[in-house]
C-alpha cells in the first residue's frame, strides 16, 4: 500500500512520467524542433555572407545594386522594391495569426478568408522576388556572374562594376555577392514556396471538413509557425542584403 | 488516446487564456511595421537622402538591434513561444548560444582573411 501511493506520487511532477510536460501536441514539437535546426541553416548561410564582407577589402553598395522597381522604374529608387516585399511578407505573417486564431475559435469560414490571403500575400511576394530575379539576371548577375563576367581589361571590370560600388571595385567581391544573394534569396524563396504550397494543401482540408471533423483547427497553427519562420528569416535577410 | 484528447483540450484553454486575441495581433502588426518604418527613415532617410548619418559599424548595430527586436516580437508573439511552457521556451532557444560562438569564429575568420589571404585585384573607384 505504501509503496502504491509513493509510484503516485512520483507521478505529480510534470518530469516524472505520466503526462507532458511541455502540453504541446507531438506534431507542432517536431515542427519547432524542425525549425530551430532550419534557423540553423539559414544562420550559417547568413554568417558565410559576414565571413565573406569581412574577408573582402571592399563590398557592393546596397542602395546602388537595389533600385530598381520593376515596371515603374529602372533605377533611382533604392530599398522602395524591397520595402513593398517587406510589407507583403509582415501582411501575410498576419493574416496567418489571425486564421490560427480563428482557427481556435472553430470557425470555418475566418480561417478561410485568413487562409486566402495568406497565399495570395505568399504568391505575391515570390512574384516580387521572381521581378527582382529578372532585373539582376538583366543587368548581369547570376550564379558565378557579374557583370564583369568575360572581361579582361582593369578599366573594362572596373567600369562594368563601377555603378553597385562607392568605394574601391573588386570583381570578386560582386562575384561573391552575387553567389549569395542567388543562394540566400533563393533558399529563402524556396521556403516560401513550399509555405504557399502547404498553405493551400491545408486550406483544401479546410474546405474539406477535415479539421472540423477532426474537432480541433490545430493544423493550421503548425504551417502557421512555419509561414511565420519564413517571416522571421526575411527579416534578417532584409537587414544584412539590404541594409548594411 | 483519451491522453491525446486531452492535452488538445488543455491546450485549447490554454491558448483562449492568455494567447493572441485580435486585437493583440494588430498591437504586434504595429510594432512590427512602426520598427521596419523607422528602418527605412534611416536608411532612405537620414543616410541615402540627406546624408545625416554616414554607414558604420554603429548604424549597423543599430540595424541588427532592430532586427532582433522584430524577430523577438515575430517569435514571441506570432509563433505563441512566450505563452508556452519555460522548459520548451528554453530548449528551443538556449542552443542559439551556438550561433553566437558561430558569429564570433567566423568574422574573426574573415577578418584575418582580409589581412593575410588578399590576392584579388581592387581598382580605385573615381
Amino acid at each position: 500500500m505504501d509503496s502504491l501511493s509513493k509510484l503516485d506520487e512520483v507521478k505529480t511532477t510534470p518530469w516524472s512520467g505520466g503526462r507532458e510536460p511541455w502540453s504541446i501536441e507531438y506534431g507542432k514539437i517536431m515542427m519547432w524542433f524542425f525549425l530551430v535546426s532550419d534557423a540553423f541553416t539559414f544562420s550559417s548561410f547568413l554568417i558565410y555572407y559576414g565571413a565573406q564582407k569581412f574577408a573582402q577589402p571592399t563590398w557592393i553598395d546596397a542602395d546602388k545594386i537595389f533600385q530598381s522597381i520593376p515596371g515603374i522604374a529602372d533605377h533611382g529608387q533604392p530599398l522602395v522594391f524591397v520595402g513593398i516585399m517587406t510589407f507583403i511578407l509582415i501582411m501575410s505573417s498576419v493574416t496567418m495569426v489571425l486564421a490560427v486564431e480563428a482557427g481556435h475559435r472553430n470557425s470555418k469560414k475566418e480561417v478561410v478568408k485568413w487562409m486566402i490571403w495568406t497565399i495570395l500575400g505568399g504568391i505575391a511576394f515570390v512574384g516580387c522576388q521572381a521581378l527582382e530575379w529578372t532585373h539582376l539576371h538583366h543587368v548581369g548577375f547570376w550564379f558565378g556572374q557579374n557583370p564583369a563576367t568575360g572581361l579582361t581589361d582593369p578599366a573594362a571590370i572596373s567600369a562594368a562594376l563601377q555603378p553597385y560600388f562607392t568605394h574601391d571595385i573588386s570583381y570578386t567581391a560582386a562575384l561573391q555577392f552575387s553567389n549569395l544573394f542567388f543562394t540566400i534569396t533563393g533558399f529563402h524563396g524556396f521556403h516560401v514556396t513550399v509555405g504557399i504550397i502547404l498553405n493551400i494543401i491545408i486550406l483544401c482540408m479546410v474546405l474539406n471538413n477535415t479539421f472540423e471533423k477532426r474537432g480541433t483547427y490545430l493544423m493550421i497553427e503548425k504551417v502557421g509557425l512555419y509561414w511565420h519562420f519564413v517571416d522571421l528569416v526575411w527579416v534578417f535577410v532584409f537587414t544584412f542584403f539590404y541594409l548594411i | 488516446m483519451a491522453n491525446h484528447d486531452h492535452t488538445l483540450d488543455s491546450h485549447d484553454a490554454h491558448a483562449h487564456g492568455e494567447g493572441m486575441g485580435v486585437k493583440r495581433i494588430w498591437q504586434v502588426f504595429g510594432i512590427l511595421l512602426f520598427i521596419t518604418a523607422i528602418e527605412f527613415l534611416v536608411a532612405l532617410g537620414f543616410v541615402h537622402h540627406w546624408h545625416i548619418v554616414a554607414k558604420g559599424p554603429a548604424l549597423y548595430a543599430f540595424y541588427v538591434v532592430l532586427t532582433l527586436i522584430k524577430a523577438y516580437y515575430i517569435v514571441a508573439f506570432f509563433m505563441h513561444l512566450k505563452f508556452e511552457k519555460k522548459s520548451f521556451i528554453i530548449s528551443c532557444s538556449i542552443v542559439f548560444i551556438f550561433i553566437i560562438y558561430f558569429i564570433v569564429l567566423m568574422l574573426i575568420e574573415g577578418g584575418y582573411l582580409l589581412n593575410h589571404l588578399q590576392e584579388h585585384s581592387v581598382y580605385p573607384n573615381k
